[in-house]
């Protein structure tokens, strides 16, 4: 059973990124992870959901490359993890443009800044297409 | 959708607002008026004969509300259901409901926007999403980029493919007075364009200007004593397939491969019935997944089918002859303006852009990231 009055669905995936966990959650009925966190499981409505801890590792569903006036350019990127759920983030330490459709990637950290907590990006991890 | 009946109401009255770039501090609900007015002009009927609003707007949270504040008019029925630039679609499906069930008559559909006066970012903040945000998307051509960047890897499709929507919207444009741009369009010109999220450059992108709209709509029976051609509504089809880009299932198979369906199955129609398409055309793969999803070509095959000019001047299928949002004109929320070149086809007023016999016209409107998708099929008296 959820209590808003206590934690959020977010507050808890904050909590698991600042430990360096990437958490998602898991409808206990039939098994399913989805993503993002919810208080009741989406199609069900169930309320038995499992928090878990990814193992990190993904392959990218979709990318592309933003361009802005003052910064270099970033990837932005869909990434279906491998517990069988999809989430945008961030493919790291390689050139933007060299990010493909089907790379295996492995989370990882951005720490953030004062303004933005802590939240999962993804660098490369060798292997996939 | 199933419950409303085919040809019961008619679009009677359609109008833009001024276009491109208004004066300083002009608001979007002076420019919903001033469509609104135009609209009653085209039509004959009296500002005091609306009785219905229906309107959305991402500048003015209680459209229908302050519109007629505005208008110093009272509808009985009001609907502000806002799901981005199909809303218009939307609202047409429910004021048939509305003029079939009596709660109103004579209903407008009115949107306006100063974005590019008061910039984007100004008229349409982004919401907080903090399993998104972080990663700076540049929305929503982001999104759209990876639409692109799918079907590409999947089907093959290319640069050059995605840049000949541009390019025809651009050839359509020309034949189009209203239309911003002025100047013709090549696929090299497409490709070394400034690069906004790959593989989308500047002009794989809608235009960003200030705008509005009005469509009036009335029952078939009223329709017939009116000023113009009435455009009859033989179909409708609304479907909602996701909010946010990562929650898209299949980001090569939009939600036009519901509402188009139920569209056509109201309608008693097919695509190959259809004399013009107007198609939300808020990136160059729009169209293309649209074409495939409400069936005019196969799934995949879209690249090849708009390459081949089937969606220009002279081709085979007549597409976004206005210009689209592309070339002719794109104030935010753009579905309306979507609406009023399908019904301007259907009575035969396009002049130089006119589709020949064009009896039956589609108007497909999609809203945020390829997240709503709405169809409404228009046609001349011939058909019903």
């Amino acid at each position: 059973m959820s209590d808003l009055m206590k934690q959020s669905p977010y507050g808890v995936f904050l909590d698991h990124c600042k430990k360096g966990e990437l958490a998602y959650q898991v409808n206990a009925d039939d098994g399913k992870a989805f993503f993002y966190p919810r208080v009741v499981a989406p199609v069900t409505g169930s309320e038995k959901i499992e928090w878990r801890v990814s193992k990190g590792l993904g392959t990218v569903y979709a990318t592309t490359v933003v361009y802005t006036k003052d910064q270099p350019p970033h990837n932005v990127a869909l990434i279906d993890v491998d517990e069988g759920f999809r989430m945008m983030s961030r493919v790291e330490e390689v050139d933007p443009l060299g990010v493909k459709i089907g790379m295996r990637v492995k989370v990882k950290m951005h720490p953030g800044d004062e303004k933005q907590p802590t939240y999962p990006v993804f660098t490369p991890a060798g292997g996939g297409k | 959708m199933s419950g409303l009946k085919r040809g019961s109401v008619a679009v009677v009255g359609a109008a833009e607002s001024d276009l491109g770039q208004v004066a300083p501090h002009t608001s979007p609900v002076d420019l919903m008026a001033q469509a609104t007015m135009r609209a009653l002009d085209d039509c004959g009927l009296k500002l005091s004969e609306i009785d219905g609003v229906f309107s959305a707007a991402t500048q003015v949270r209680t459209a229908p509300m302050t519109l007629s504040e505005y208008l110093r008019i009272k509808p009985g029925y009001f609907d502000g259901t806002t799901i981005g630039g199909s809303s218009f679609m939307t609202h047409v499906a429910h004021a048939q409901a509305a003029i079939e069930h009596g709660l109103c008559e004579v209903a407008l559909i009115a949107y306006g926007s100063t974005q590019r006066s008061v910039s984007r970012a100004a008229a349409s903040p982004r919401e907080p999403n903090p399993y998104e945000n972080p990663y700076r998307p540049f929305m929503p051509a982001s999104a759209y980029a990876m639409a692109a960047a799918r079907h590409m890897h999947q089907y093959g499709t290319t640069r050059e493919q995605l840049a000949e929507v541009a390019v025809a919207a651009r050839k359509w444009a020309l034949l189009n007075p209203k239309a911003w741009e002025k100047e013709p369009l090549t696929v090299e010109q497409v490709l070394k364009s400034r690069m906004v999220s790959y593989p989308f450059t500047v002009r794989d992108c809608c235009l960003v200007v200030d705008g509005g709209g009005a469509v009036i709509l009335t029952s078939a029976a009223r329709a017939k004593s009116l000023k113009k051609k009435p455009a009859y509504v033989l179909g409708v089809g609304e479907s909602l397939s996701h909010a946010s880009i990562s929650s898209m299932p299949d980001l090569t198979v939009s939600a036009a491969a519901v509402s188009g369906p139920k569209a056509f199955k109201m309608a008693g129609l097919k695509p190959s019935d259809i004399n013009m398409l107007s198609l939300y055309d808020a990136f160059t793969i729009t169209p293309l997944l649209f074409l495939e999803d409400l069936g005019f070509c196969p799934k995949g095959e879209g690249g090849r089918f708009v390459a081949s000019g089937a969606i220009a001047p002279g081709g085979k299928l007549p597409v976004n002859t206005s210009g689209g949002g592309l070339s002719y004109c794109h104030p935010g929320m753009y579905g309306l303006l979507v609406i009023i070149e399908a019904v301007r086809q259907v009575r035969g007023e396009c002049d130089k852009r006119q589709v020949k016999n064009c009896e039956v016209a589609l108007a497909h409107g999609n809203g945020g990231v390829l997240s709503s998708q709405c169809t409404v099929l228009f046609g001349g008296p011939s058909t019903v």
